[in-house]
């Protein structure tokens, strides 16, 4: 992809990241990641992954980010006024991720990444086609345990989330009554 | 020609930004966010390099990743909306029982 | 000749039984029963051991009768087997030690006729039987050791067998220690010989084999041994430094006294340098320590007998003086004139306590000389008896203790001791002084009796005065088994006993008729002196007293040698075990060190569970340092 947008794309995701981390309102947070992910999932497509940059945008900033939003609004969270924790945590924190990131980039100096890659791809690659093959003959089996996982986790999201029915509700006060009597 | 350097040096400082928002700030939701944060710099570590070297691997964990990644989103949802509705906040200071 | 005699354990067969009759079933059979059994055990005793003793006079000079019993320890090379041996030392020690054994049982039943404990004493007393005979009977050193440590204990027992008295507790338990004291250098003393003798290869300790392989010891091995076994016999027997227990121990019963602490176990330690002569020969110098503590013992120990006014304790020091004696004999040279003196001793010494012990029967627990007088016409028998033993332990001519004294005197001086000579020539004339002072306080004199105790007032029944004269019969002529060479018979005990202890080797020549004659002089200024202070003229003590009066408080005091003890070695060793190891060590150092590993956990516990604060992100952050920490680690592993 031409210099000129990997440039723009990469500044774009890196300043709205940061605009997610210090957004006071947190409805203006979750957009900032929405404009992350977009361009991320640009950078996706650039590097001809193109069906997961499709599903990038359509999965991980069309439903979740959705679905954050949902939880946003419902909970009717306000601006955030409290201070953010003590300065000391701040300081460290601060410190520590600026240790990480200088030891992560160390690979990424030139001279490191030694990697032999073809200067072209394959035929189809980043097509559906070339996504299903590895996907149904080499992790077939992590793809069996992924759907798995998803109707675990539905099932799970609705249990933890749902209000008490009228009976529990009851029986919890019942609970709760003689409790207070054997006191 | 996009160096691969410059690609994991980018998903590097994305993923060092969640680290900090995760450390930072106080909201959880926020906190969640970062999460996702890095978890998508991750996702672009491994497509620059399984671009690189040519096999559909990389972009089929970041396959996975997204599908976990949304499992892990709803599970995590449910679990702040069942903690608001008893705590009525969402301040990480204010929610540290399991402590001591 | 060795026969095999196996009667030989019922000598300790019978007093066992009696230990376990009187325990057991005393109490329930009631005092009649045990009146019979605990003195007909050992008449039974007595019995064997004259028969053994006949029999072996009977065999070759030389011969020895003896009885094996079973292995008893075994470690490697070492092994000890137990038996029993009666040659002429040893049957000469068993008669003596059963036959005055048994007469003072008898004793013993009209003197605690009045006390409820009496099956308790009396199965003590066969105990203490039983341990004597083992002692006596050992054919080898470690078998000695067991009847060595039974004779303490035993002791220890009949010391404090009036325990409700705190103090009589406390003498038994002092008498335990500082004979503890003594045993553990008798165990060195084993330890040093058997190492001395496993070097080649020798690991027994039988008598018999230590006098085969005596050869095998080497002067400074056997120089170490005999100090360290005669450091036990100090304690056993009652010689500087650890005599102090024996004049407290006058606490117990009389006839305990008499059978004990004069006759029996304080003799002991001069049996176990007689038996280990040959050990002793080797290491000159061990003998010249043991003849010099025993001469320096009879001189100390008389000076103090000299202003006692308790009558057994007068016979307490004067028993630690005689010993002195014995072991100035053997420790010259002259063992059979040691066990002479030993025979002799139990005789009058076992005779004089138990006169004593009828004069304070008779006059219901008094002992102070000084509340007695003109006891003669009163206790006839009681008196006839202590003047014939008093007679034989000044060494008048004609009874026992002038032949025993006069043989060691003898011994000590040809054998190249002239001090220790002189030393025990005036002790001769202390002992008498002593003894004349105690005869004439008692019985003799005005009566000093208080008026309560004068019409209850009468001599002892039968069954205490039939051993009186027994043994005052004995005192009288036990003595003429030893006559000058050339008289009678002669020397025939020294001839009798000659193949176990060996001959005697003068190195000085003198005439014994002359020592003698030096000897008996002095006794007889003792004797004088003691007629006119206490009878001529009774007010010469008091003036001498009066007069010396720092020197008469000191032997009064017992030269105050108890209370150096408390000062140099048990307030000190209280301190160290008080202060040092208990509060300092034990529960400074040692509670100190499990109650802090203790505290350490809890407070670090304490510490480390503040980082649990509930907190995420607090979490996030330490996740967070160890991910620093694993991307270094391949950060150096690619740069390198």
């Amino acid at each position: 992809m031409p210099l000129v947008l990997f440039w723009f794309l990469a500044t774009l995701s890196v300043v709205s990241a940061l605009g997610v981390v210090v957004q006071r309102n947190p409805v203006h947070s979750l957009l900032a990641l929405v404009l992350t992910l977009v361009s991320l999932a640009a950078l996706f497509i650039g590097q001809g992954a193109v069906v997961v940059g499709f599903l990038q945008v359509i999965v991980y900033a069309g439903a979740i980010m959705v679905l954050f939003l949902f939880v946003i609004w419902l909970l009717n969270l306000p601006v955030e006024t409290r201070s953010t924790g003590r300065l000391v945590v701040k300081f460290l924190g601060t410190i520590a991720v600026a240790a990480l990131l200088a030891e992560i980039e160390t690979f990424s100096m030139p001279g490191q990444l030694q990697l032999k890659f073809s200067a072209t791809h394959p035929a189809g690659y980043g097509s559906i086609e070339a996504l299903s093959q590895t996907l149904f003959s080499q992790y077939l089996i992590a793809f069996e345990v992924t759907s798995v996982l998803l109707l675990v986790a539905v099932v799970g999201a609705v249990a933890l989330a749902r209000r008490s029915t009228m009976v529990e509700v009851q029986e919890r006060a019942e609970q709760l009554a003689s409790r207070e009597k054997a006191a | 020609m996009v160096q691969l350097s410059w690609l994991m040096a980018l998903s590097a400082a994305i993923f060092a930004i969640g680290v900090a928002g995760f450390l930072i700030r106080r909201n959880i939701l926020v906190m969640f966010m970062s999460i996702e944060l890095m978890l998508n710099a991750v996702n672009l570590a491994f497509i620059s390099l399984g671009s690189r070297l040519g096999t559909m691997d990389g972009q089929t964990i970041v396959f996975f990743v997204m599908t976990v990644a949304a499992a892990e989103a709803a599970v995590g949802l449910a679990i702040i909306i069942s903690i608001f509705r008893n705590r009525e906040t969402v301040h990480a200071d204010d929610l540290t029982l399991l402590r001591w | 000749m060795n026969l095999e005699f196996a009667a030989l354990a019922l000598i300790l067969v019978f007093p066992a039984a009696g230990v376990l009759f009187n325990l057991f079933l005393g109490p329930r059979l009631g005092r009649g029963a045990v009146n019979l059994v605990g003195p007909g055990v050992m008449f039974l005793c007595f019995a064997v051991a004259t028969w053994a003793f006949v029999t072996l006079m009977r065999l070759p000079a030389g011969s020895a009768l003896f009885c094996p019993l079973w292995r008893w320890l075994e470690a490697g090379s070492f092994h000890v087997e137990l038996g029993l041996k009666v040659d002429a030392l040893s049957g000469v020690m068993v008669m003596v030690v059963s036959g005055v054994g048994a007469f003072i049982h008898l004793y013993s039943v009209g003197y605690m006729a009045h006390d409820d404990d009496y099956a308790r004493y009396f199965s003590y007393l066969n105990l203490f039987a039983l341990s004597m005979l083992i002692l006596v009977l050992a054919d080898n050193l470690v078998m000695m050791f067991v009847g060595w440590e039974g004779v303490g204990l035993c002791s220890y027992l009949l010391i404090g067998f009036w325990y409700a008295n705190p103090q009589f507790a406390y003498n038994g338990r002092k008498a335990f220690i500082v004979n503890r004291i003594g045993d553990a250098g008798f165990l060195l003393g084993i330890f040093t010989l058997l190492s001395a003798l496993a070097h080649h290869g020798v690991w027994s300790l039988n008598f018999a084999d230590l006098q085969k392989h005596a050869g095998l010891i080497g002067s400074g091995a056997a120089t170490a041994t005999g100090l360290l076994l005669f450091m036990g016999a100090t304690g056993k027997s009652a010689q500087i430094p650890l005599y102090v227990w024996l004049p407290d121990a006058m606490v117990g019963p009389t006839p305990v006294s008499a059978l004990i602490h004069a006759a029996t176990m304080v003799t002991a330690g001069v049996y176990m340098v007689a038996r280990l002569n040959f050990l002793y020969m080797l290491a000159p110098d061990a003998m010249a320590v043991v003849a010099t503590i025993g001469a320096l013992t009879a001189f100390f120990a008389g000076t103090i007998a000299i202003v006692q006014p308790d009558i057994k304790r007068v016979l307490a020091y004067s028993t630690v003086s005689q010993l002195g004696y014995m072991f100035l004999g053997v420790g010259s040279g002259a063992f059979s004139a040691g066990i002479f003196h030993l025979m002799t001793h139990a005789f009058f010494k076992g005779l004089l306590f138990l006169c004593a012990g009828s004069v304070i029967h008779a006059l219901e627990g008094e002992q102070d000389m000084n509340k007695m007088g003109a006891l003669r016409t009163r206790l006839p028998v009681t008196f006839w008896s202590m003047l014939i033993a008093t007679l034989a332990i000044c060494a008048v001519p004609g009874f026992s203790g002038y032949f025993s004294k006069d043989s060691i005197l003898e011994g000590a001086y040809e054998s190249g001791h002239f001090w220790l000579w002189l030393l025990g020539a005036i002790t001769a004339g202390i002992t008498c002084f002593y003894m004349f002072r105690l005869l004439f306080m008692t019985f003799f004199g005005e009566s000093r009796v208080e008026p309560g105790k004068l019409h209850h007032l009468h001599e002892s029944p039968a069954i205490m005065t039939i051993p009186l004269v027994v043994l005052a019969f004995f005192a009288t002529i036990g003595g003429w088994v030893e006559l000058p060479v050339g008289l009678l018979w002669g020397d025939a005990f020294t001839r009798f006993l000659a193949p176990v202890v060996g001959d005697f080797k003068p190195a000085v020549v003198a005439s014994p008729a002359m020592l003698s004659a030096l000897a008996t002089g002095l006794s007889g200024i003792g004797i004088l002196l003691a007629y006119v202070c206490y009878l001529r003229l009774p007010g010469v003590p008091q003036l001498v007293a009066a007069r010396f009066k720092g020197l008469y408080q000191l032997l009064l005091e017992k030269y105050r040698i108890d209370e150096l003890y408390d000062l140099l070695v048990t307030r000190p060793l209280f301190f160290i075990s008080d202060q040092i190891l208990n509060k300092g060590i034990d529960q400074l150092v040692i509670d100190g060190t499990a109650n802090r590993a203790g505290l350490a956990v809890e407070s670090s516990g304490e510490a480390v569970r503040r980082v649990e604060d509930g907190n995420v992100q607090h979490y996030a952050f330490v996740y967070l340092l160890g991910v620093i920490g694993i991307v270094a680690y391949y950060v150096y592993l690619v740069m390198h």
